[in-house]
């Protein structure tokens, strides 16, 4: 509880927030006091002196004051009056349009202040002075700065400060030529910025504005498509086009802010591209056709393929509701468990390592939570790029003090914050773990409490740790022990400590290990069971947490239920009034596989598109080309989509109804804000139609909301979630039933697992499949773009962010690129055993000597055709961290 | 991105936001004046933004952003010169050099700016080239001193 004291304000006492300001506390009782450089996101600053208020007889800004007990306030005494209008009088003079009837209209506060205290214009002429016309930055492709009307406010430089953190713009020069910049004679796009859009969205003067903006005729919340942070979004609709989106402030995933994508990305659902008709391959091409004779054509074949021939590849960028009914599909009446999704080649070690050790692969705590923790160590996540609200979470934490450890081969943005950046070689994480756990038990900085009350295995594990001495570590990762020790002791010493992790961790051969690792170091020091700690895996995708939980996984069945578990078969045979198969299926590699060298005559690619996405990804289109019947069901005609025998569009996540579950486990509705484009439909209704034709009963279906019925009936973590509950806010699982109100961290009390405790695990170091060498004498490693998302399918039909990052640079280290004689923009071939890409270089040091990078957005430059295929024994996930290359001047 | 050689000139500061005003100092005081990039190599070892570091050098006077001329003009601006005209000084020599304050010539050899006081008040008003005084300026004088140069 917040302690009140009583204040008066114009005479009435009323009792208000102690900790609040004088100008809180009147905004609070609906009490109008002028203010133009406040904002309720920020941190006061008083710079604009339009807040004047009395308090005591002295005039101060109500912005920054704050409240004390027994304080006379007042806001309407002629001295407030008189030097308030002076101010404001002085900042339209000097703000270019000078008039109280500004052509911004509502977008300006200032205007509406102007007339709130009454200006005169003919009293303004006093103060002019010769215009100073500046030309409108219009560098960036989403927003536009006209500094004639900017009123130097600073909230778009604070808000870039306080809580994006980039700090792209600040004040520079001095005096009358002050203004917003960001270096000598630099445009905007030039700056750090990351165009997110937030400054824009909170210019009180309209100086800041969106390019081409539209007013919508009506918006719908919904959640964003892209990422696993699952910002809630109000899409903005005028006719059956898309044309805003606005983050929605009471979704305590992002709470209101968004990044350019989730701000400006939504555009490619009205690009011309888009499928919109069913396609059947007829002579070797593509060719329109209408529904009825492309399910005929697909119920037909896929009926012939029952059993192993058949396997169905889901998507992370479906909903829940449809992943379940893709995986119900594959194994009620296609009798095969070979059901899998691109999960498995981000976190399938999240889900084999956390469950081994923790019980659940999720993340463990909530995404708002991070910014409380202490301590930070971000390994394996250039989290500002790849999951940026989350990335504001880190900078909260950092602005409270707290520490942040970055572990990465390279210098991502993140570095720039960071107490301690480790650029380990990439690869060697379990090696760098074990290292600073070494260090924890040597220093007895570990928490024997929570090890002996919570933990098992603990003995083993610490026995293993002998291997990891000082000159074993740095051999292995490259990095001084020193700084591993300092880590592991700033990581042990400030609680709560949180784990972010994503790919570089993952997408290893021992990316089970390296999973592993974390958690070792999670409970050693304690950090399990607590808000703000934990071990984070980050999900990419939009609903790739969802994806799995719904079980779009050989193994297991929603709520990962495991399909050789009788009891767990006997259930679902019940429910959906089949037999079913005890045989684990296919993983996604495997099912490519199994195309040559296995049984696999027909794939159901349902929004998925291995051949940009596939480690080695020259083998995946192979197989595509190869398989019997290839049906691809997606909104654009991917990639892969050219190899189908069939194409069924599907309708975009502005036009359907359903739930997305974001990463840190919140269920959250997706709402269709416009009908689905042309003939393209949803795909649970797609799958359903397929299934009927199959004389399949349980697809029936009527709304999204039944299926999530069925969900909740079979999935206990779900139990509880309904439509009707989440209107509003999300719930995060488990939430087993229609009390809970869903957990907003995982394993308070106890571990689910049988025994109830974390276990710990001996862990031993394995290098890369693949290590450089005299001819391949480079290290690859693969990244993401801020501005692109998976392979790009969705993002480059948005002009402004091709704008912003339009073709795949490979960056090289400086002292690479002077021996290889590369400067930046010279076009390289880069060569591995599997094949070779092109593109241009980037010369950087954030690339570390002797590894260069790239992202897998660019058909033009198929990175995956040179990633390596071998894969960790446990998940199954593709080594595409890791590779051996050489590069060359094209 | 350090394209530029400063390492030793940086590496005698601690990596502090509070060194920054010290490495604006040592780098222009070994590179002549702040281009973008040194800004940008600053901005890395302060651990500050980049936009902070020109936000601060651009708010003192002493940081230029352009490169020098071999010959630095200086006008002073101080009470007595300014009584004395040293805005008419300054016009002519805009226009006898062909660039405004703050700007160097495209052939390297002038560059113009303004100065608080040079401290010869008693002289005013006057210029500095290359903290050589020239005292008791018209702008006649200042054309003829310049004319040579500027042909
Ligand atoms: S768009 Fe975002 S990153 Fe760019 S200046 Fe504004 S707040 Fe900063
Ligand atoms: S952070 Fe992720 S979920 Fe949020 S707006 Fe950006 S892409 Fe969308
Ligand atoms: S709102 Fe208080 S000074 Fe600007």
């Amino acid at each position: 509880m917040r302690e009140k004291i009583e204040v008066s304000i114009n005479g009435s006492t009323v009792a208000v927030d102690s900790s609040a300001t004088v100008l809180e506390a009147a905004l609070e009782r609906d009490l109008f006091i002028p203010h133009l450089c406040h904002h309720q996101d920020l941190e006061p600053a008083g710079v604009c002196r339009l807040c004047l208020v009395e308090v005591d007889g002295r005039l101060v800004t109500a912005c920054n004051a704050p409240v004390t007990e027994g304080a006379e306030i007042r806001t309407d005494t002629e001295a407030v009056k008189e030097t308030r209008l002076g101010a404001v009088e002085l900042l339209l003079v000097n703000h270019h349009r000078g008039t109280v009837d500004c052509e911004e209209g509502d977008a300006c506060e200032l205007s509406a202040i102007a007339r709130f205290v009454g200006v005169d214009e003919t009293r303004l002429d006093r103060y002019r002075r010769p215009d100073r016309l500046l030309a409108t930055d219009t560098s960036n492709p989403f927003f536009e700065f006209d500094p004639n009307i900017c009123v130097l406010c600073g909230i778009c430089a604070r808000t870039c400060d306080e809580i994006v953190g980039v700090a792209a713009i600040d004040f520079v020069h001095r005096g009358f030529d002050t203004t917003i910049g960001s270096a000598p004679g630099q445009q905007w796009i030039n700056s750090d910025c990351v165009s997110c859009g937030e400054c824009v969205v909170r210019c009180p003067t309209g100086s800041l504005s969106f390019t081409g903006f539209e007013i919508p005729e009506r918006e719908v919340t919904t959640t964003c498509t892209y990422c696993g942070c699952g910002c809630g979004i109000h899409l903005g609709v005028s006719g059956d086009r898309l044309v805003s989106a606005r983050g929605e402030r009471e979704n305590p995933s992002n709470e209101g802010r968004l990044c350019v994508k989730g701000r400006f990305g939504f555009t490619f659902v009205n690009s011309p591209d888009r499928l919109t008709t069913p396609l059947i391959r007829r002579n070797g091409t593509l060719e329109e056709a209408t529904w009825d004779e492309a399910l005929d054509l697909v119920a037909e074949r896929f009926s012939a393929s029952r059993g192993d021939a058949f396997a169905a590849i889901a998507s992370a960028k479906l909903t829940n509701e449809e992943n379940y009914v893709i995986q119900k599909f594959s194994r009620a009446v296609m009798g095969t468990n070979s059901v899998d999704h691109c999960a498995r080649l981000c976190h399938s070690p999240s889900v084999a390592g956390l469950v081994q050790s923790f019980g659940s692969g999720a993340m463990t705590s909530s995404s708002k939570d991070l910014g409380d923790a202490r301590c930070i160590l971000a390994i394996g996540t250039n989290t500002t790029a790849a999951h940026p609200i989350i990335g504001l979470q880190v900078m909260r934490s950092i602005r409270a003090g707290g520490k942040l450890i970055v572990a990465n081969p390279r210098e991502i943005e993140l570095a720039r914050y960071a107490d301690l950046h480790i650029q380990h070689r990439a690869g060697s994480d379990v090696a760098l773990l074990m290292g600073m756990m070494r260090v924890i038990v040597d220093e007895e900085l570990h928490d024997p409490e929570f090890i002996e009350a919570r933990c098992e295995n603990f003995e083993a594990f610490r026995d293993s740790l002998a291997e990891y001495d000082e000159a074993t570590v740095e051999e292995k990762t490259g990095v001084p022990f020193a700084e591993i020790a300092e880590a592991a002791r700033m990581y042990a010493q400030n609680s709560p400590a949180a784990l972010l992790y994503a790919m570089g961790i993952t997408q290893h051969t021992h990316g089970t290990d390296n999973v592993l690792a974390t958690s070792n170091l999670a409970l050693l020091t304690g950090n399990v069971g607590v808000p703000s700690g934990g071990v984070n895996p980050l999900r990419g995708q939009s609903n790739v947490q969802g994806a799995c939980d719904m079980g779009a996984l050989p193994n297991v069945y929603p709520g990962y239920q495991k399909v050789d578990v009788p009891e767990v078969k006997a259930k679902f045979e019940e429910a959906w009034g089949v037999e079913l198969d005890d045989a684990p299926g296919l993983t996604h590699l495997e099912i490519l596989a199994g195309v040559t060298a296995g049984p696999i005559r027909a794939i159901y690619l349902v929004g998925e598109n291995p051949a940009l996405s596939e480690a080695d990804a020259t083998h995946a289109r192979e197989a595509m080309e190869k398989v019997d019947f290839l049906v691809v069901q997606d909104i654009f005609l991917t990639e892969s989509a050219e190899y189908a025998d069939v194409v069924l569009p599907a309708a975009s996540f502005a036009e359907k109804d359903g739930t997305f579950t974001n990463t840190e486990r919140r269920v959250q509705r997706v709402r269709k804000a416009i009908p689905p484009v042309g003939d393209s439909r949803d795909d649970a209704w797609i799958t359903c139609a397929i299934a009927r034709r199959m004389g399949a009963p349980g697809f029936d279906f009527e709304s999204a909301d039944e299926v999530m019925g069925e969900i909740a009936s079979l999935t206990p973590s779900y139990g509880g979630i309904t439509h009707d509950r989440i209107e509003q806010v999300g719930l995060q699982w488990p939430c087993p039933d229609a009390s809970h109100p869903g957990t907003r961290y995982l394993h308070a009390e106890t571990f689910p697992r049988p025994s109830g405790r974390g276990r710990f695990f001996p862990l031993e170091y394995r290098p890369p499949d693949e290590e450089p060498d005299a001819e391949y004498p480079l290290v690859l490693t693969t990244e993401r773009s801020l501005y692109h998302y998976h392979t790009s399918t969705m993002t480059r039909r948005v002009p402004g962010l091709e704008t912003l990052r339009p073709e795949e640079l490979v960056e090289i280290h400086p002292r690479d690129a002077v021996a290889l004689t590369i400067a930046s923009g010279d076009r390289v071939r880069v060569t591995s055993r599997r094949g070779e890409v092109e593109a241009r270089a980037l010369v950087t040091e954030v690339s570390p000597p002797g590894t260069i990078s790239m992202t897998f957005h660019f058909h033009e430059a198929p990175t995956n055709v040179l990633t390596n295929a071998a894969y960790d024994p446990v998940a199954k996930i593709p080594e595409t961290k890791v590779c051996a290359v050489r590069v060359e001047r094209a | 991105m350090a394209t530029n050689n400063l390492g030793p000139v940086l590496s005698a500061f601690e990596r502090r936001p509070e060194s920054l005003i010290s490495l604006l100092q040592a780098v222009q005081e070994s590179l002549g004046y702040l281009p973008p990039d040194a800004l940008g190599t600053v901005a890395r070892h302060a651990r500050v933004p980049r936009s902070r570091v020109y936000g601060v050098a651009s708010f003192y006077s002493q940081f230029r952003f352009n490169p020098v001329g071999r010959q630095r003009v200086a006008v002073c601006r101080g009470t007595a010169c300014h009584v004395g005209g040293a805005r008419f000084i300054l016009e002519q020599l805009e226009r006898t050099l062909g660039i405004p304050e703050g700007q160097t010539t495209e052939d390297m050899e002038y560059s113009l700016e303004t100065v608080a006081c040079i401290g010869c008040c008693g002289l005013a008003p006057c210029i500095s080239v290359n903290d050589e005084v020239s005292a008791k300026l018209t702008p006649k004088k200042v054309r003829k001193q310049f004319k040579q140069a500027r042909k």
